[in-house]
C-alpha cells in the first residue's frame, strides 16, 4: 500500500544507492593497456594542448578541470 | 529485511572480503610451496612505464638476496603475450614470471593501480602493499625486504 512515509522511504533508498555515482565506471587499473598507448593520451598533442588551455583561461577566466581524465596508463 | 538475515550477510560480505587475496588450493603464485621464503610479488605490464624502472632493481633484489631466502614474483597482467615477451627480452629477467592475462589475480589481489607489488614474509603473511614505483621507493622497500629476511 503506498502512502507518503513508504515513498519517502523509497525515495531515501533510492538517492543512497545512486551515491555511488560513477564509481563502477571505466576499467581495472590492470586493463589500461590501450589507454596506455601515446594514441591515446589525452596530452597527446602538448602544444596543441597548450594553445588550447590558453584559450579556455581567456575565455573563462578559469583554468583546470583537466584532471587524469581516461587516458594515460594510470601508473604511479 | 529482519534485522538479523541482515547483520549475518553483511558480516559474511565482510568475512569473504577479508579473506579476499588469500591462495586458493589453485595458486599460480604457489604461495604455499614458498613458505619459508620472503615473497616479493609484482603486477606488472608492458605498457606500465614505472616496470621499467623496477625490473632492474627486483633483478638486482633476486640476484644479492636470493641465497638468503628471497623468492621474487613477477605477475604479468598484459592481454597480448608477445608485449610481455617483448618486454622480457629487453629485461631477461632471471626470477620468476607468472602470466595472468585474464586478470584472475590482480582481481583477487584488488589492485589499486599499476605496478602493485606485494611482500610476503616467510610465514606467508602479507607485510607490505605497495603501488606505483619510483626511483625513491628503492631504499625503503630494500630495507623492508631486508628485515623480513632477518626473521627466519
Amino acid at each position: 500500500m503506498l502512502n507518503a512515509r513508504m515513498a519517502a522511504m523509497v525515495l531515501l533508498v533510492a538517492s543512497l544507492a545512486s551515491l555511488q555515482g560513477c564509481s563502477t565506471l571505466g576499467v581495472k587499473p590492470w586493463q589500461r593497456d590501450l589507454l596506455a598507448r601515446k594514441d591515446m593520451a589525452l596530452d597527446a598533442n602538448p602544444v596543441d594542448g597548450s594553445i588550447d588551455d590558453h584559450i579556455y583561461f581567456s575565455k573563462e577566466a578559469a583554468s583546470g578541470g583537466k584532471g587524469f581524465g581516461g587516458g594515460g596508463c594510470g601508473c604511479n | 529485511m529482519k534485522l538479523l538475515p541482515r547483520l549475518l550477510a553483511m558480516a559474511a560480505c565482510v568475512a569473504f572480503a577479508a579473506t579476499a587475496g588469500s591462495a586458493g588450493p589453485d595458486d599460480p603464485l604457489d604461495l604455499p610451496h614458498l613458505r619459508g621464503n620472503v615473497v616479493y610479488v609484482d603486477f606488472w605490464a608492458s605498457w606500465c612505464g614505472p616496470c621499467r624502472q623496477s625490473f632492474p632493481w627486483m633483478a638486482e633484489l633476486q640476484h644479492k638476496y636470493g641465497p638468503d631466502g628471497l623468492v621474487v614474483v613477477a605477475v604479468n597482467v598484459d592481454h597480448e603475450r608477445h608485449e610481455a615477451d617483448q618486454f622480457l627480452r629487453e629485461f631477461s629477467p632471471d626470477f620468476r614470471i607468472v602470466y595472468d592475462a585474464q586478470g584472475v589475480l590482480a582481481e583477487r589481489y584488488h589492485l589499486k593501480g599499476m605496478p602493485t607489488s606485494f611482500l610476503i614474509d616467510r610465514d606467508g603473511k602479507v607485510q607490505l602493499e605497495h603501488v606505483g614505483f619510483r626511483q625513491a621507493d628503492r631504499e625503503a622497500l630494500t630495507e623492508r625486504v631486508r628485515t623480513l629476511l632477518q626473521n627466519h
